[in-house]
């Protein structure tokens, strides 16, 4: 729960996070190695001095820390964990959803678990989509279209094979399909990250909701163009927000872009924990203002209510949890978790 | 670790001067002021060592291959030059991009099936045209504030273009980086020619306004890998209570980067 200075209480779901484990005991290879001080890179990067971890807590921090940094330090009521397997560089995977699906379980009432497939697999991935949901009430998916695959150097979204698999997640009922279309890591080709796929599989797929993380950033315009016309396509703002410290001027004119073409019911919070830790995102969102040349350029503003949609409602509204009857559920896990 | 004795070298420097023409194609900023090259080191049979690294081990291959193979175009320009050896360090894959350049090459023929189907020529068509948007929206910025009209912006020759001078800071910067950009495109030729086109060579829109914000979303996507690119590499090879400032070409000289990414 997030207080504002004038005491009012803003539900806060983190769209995306995960808890990994990307220690030298589980890197397979210098791929491990340096995928994992990249993510360190981003986490020093853009994080405020005083909020940099050291490097091993960063590798493998716990179930522990993460509940500690997201629920009793930080702000957030309830956080969605993405899913990310990365088999090749790590020995049990880097945030498999088993991986995530422990802190899941000791704190219920806290996470949405989210899985991930590899329609490249073909019938394994339709297989493994009905494990995921029979064994953790999966809501949701999160897909790399960009990951390599033998000599695959990448999928689209509306590859036949992609969707079977949609078709299948909307029998079961796993409705929201998140995708990274972001910073480019491991792909040679860049392209990997077009979101063009995006605008196909949202037509296609009406009762799906497509929530495109990093905004499809460096990709802003080509993402705005598809969301404006799908009304099923939302922003995740991870990656994005952290420029609210470094680089204030410039995350307002990305929020500007955001709020004129999609509106502030289609973005969604997110800290991507555990690159960066929400506390100090959400109490320096609440604090920001767009700069008033930047409000008369696009005509937007970003209120007081628009943060309120996008910390919170916007999530809940996807994932169906009703704010009110979730806090009483939340006070009373709080109660349990202090008498531990 | 880079030599101050190097250095005070009169060779030396005029190679790093030459690095200096060598851009980030999708930053649109010189690969010496990004901190991405490294060590430069001339030998007395007049051959040129480049160590060049980007921000992370995992940064596009293309673009590494095309920054590199642009590094030694770059030095071999230098008449007295016999060798250039650029040293693609720390990256994915380092192996592929230094022996594809050192034997002359293409990307395709270095990569083989991992290499997507556009040429390297048509990347870097793609991103001189965005280098010449992003320029063009600072100008266009910096006269609009100037009290310039569309018309008026639209009929500016390029001799006229030439004698204006910027209050604005970056319009002021970007002007000569514009001009340079208008002349490679073909944009313009004579000192009559319009200095203010779109990317196709048409005159500007009707609408300013939204041709600005078109420019402005070009803009956007670059400073996201500007910014992201430069903190990586900050982050990678100083020491965390630096990491706000971006290394700039004095701290390689004197030694404040460390060569090797320090051991977990």
């Amino acid at each position: 729960m997030f207080k504002t200075e004038s005491g009012d209480e803003i539900f806060v779901i983190d769209g995306h996070t995960h808890l990994w484990d990307g220690s030298p005991d589980n890197q397979r290879n210098i791929h491990g190695k340096q995928f994992i001080d990249c993510f360190y890179g981003y986490h020093m990067a853009l994080s405020p001095k005083e909020q940099i971890w050291p490097k091993d807590k960063f590798e493998h921090y716990g179930a522990k820390t993460m509940y500690q940094d997201l629920f009793v330090d930080g702000p957030d009521d309830m956080a969605i964990l993405q899913s990310t397997y990365l088999k090749d560089f790590y020995k049990k995977g880097f945030n498999t959803v088993e991986q995530n699906a422990e802190v899941a379980r000791m704190y219920p009432d806290r996470f949405i678990l989210n899985g991930s497939f590899d329609p490249r697999d073909g019938e394994l991935a339709l297989d493994y989509i009905h494990f995921m949901k029979e064994t953790f009430d999966i809501k949701g998916m999160k897909l790399y279209t960009a990951e390599w695959k033998g000599d695959s150097k990448g999928w689209k979204l509306n590859d036949a094979s992609a969707y079977r698999c949609f078709e299948l997640c909307e029998k079961l009922g796993i409705k929201n399909i998140h995708v990274h279309k972001g910073p480019t890591i491991i792909p040679l080709n860049k392209d990997a990250f077009d979101v063009h796929d995006v605008d196909y599989a949202a037509t296609d797929f009406q009762n799906l909701n497509f929530i495109v993380e990093h905004c499809g950033l460096p990709r802003l315009d080509d993402f705005c163009w598809i969301a404006v016309q799908e009304s099923n396509v939302y922003g995740g703002l991870a990656v994005a927000l952290p420029f609210i410290h470094g680089r204030p001027r410039y995350f307002a004119e990305v929020m500007a872009n955001l709020l004129a073409w999609l509106g502030p019911d289609k973005l969604l919070f997110a800290s991507d924990y555990a690159i960066w830790t929400p506390r100090w995102l959400v109490e320096k969102f609440w604090a920001f203002e767009l700069p008033d040349d930047i409000k008369q350029e696009y005509g937007v503003d970003l209120t007081r209510e628009a943060k309120i949609k996008i910390l919170g409602q916007n999530a809940a509204r996807l994932y169906n949890i009703d704010i009110e009857s979730q806090k009483r559920k939340l006070a009373n896990e709080t109660i349990a978790v202090a008498a531990e | 670790m880079a030599d101050l004795a190097a250095a005070a070298d009169p060779r030396v420097a005029a190679v790093w001067a030459a690095l200096g023409t060598v851009t980030d194609p999708e930053l649109d900023e010189p690969v010496t002021e990004l901190g991405f090259v490294e060590r430069v080191e001339v030998t007395g049979q007049a051959e040129v060592v480049i160590d060049f690294r980007l921000p992370t081990y995992w940064c596009a291959a293309n673009f590494a291959f095309l920054m590199v193979d642009d590094l030694r175009a770059a030095a071999l320009a230098l008449p007295w030059v016999r060798q250039v050896r650029p040293r693609l360090l720390d990256h994915m894959y380092a192996e592929e991009v230094n022996r594809g350049v050192a034997e002359g090459r293409s990307f395709k023929a270095s990569f083989g099936d991992l290499a997507s189907d556009e040429e390297l020529a048509e990347v870097r068509l793609k991103f001189r045209h965005k280098a010449f948007q992003r320029r063009q929206e600072a100008v266009l910025r910096a006269l609009r504030q100037a009290g310039w009209t569309r018309d008026a912006l639209a009929a500016l020759s390029l001799a006229e273009f030439d004698r204006l001078s910027l209050a604005d800071p970056e319009g002021a910067k970007q002007k000569p980086r514009y001009r340079a950009s208008l002349m490679e495109l073909g944009l313009a030729a004579g000192p009559a020619d319009p200095a203010l086109v779109t990317v196709t060579g048409a005159a500007l829109p009707a609408d300013l306004q939204a041709y600005i914000q078109t420019l402005q979303s070009v803009r956007i996507n670059m400073e996201f890998n500007g910014a992201l690119c430069r903190g990586l590499l900050a982050a990678r090879y100083r020491d965390q209570a630096d990491v706000e400032r971006a290394p700039e070409l004095i701290d390689f000289l004197a030694g404040r980067v460390p060569p090797r990414p320090a051991p977990a």
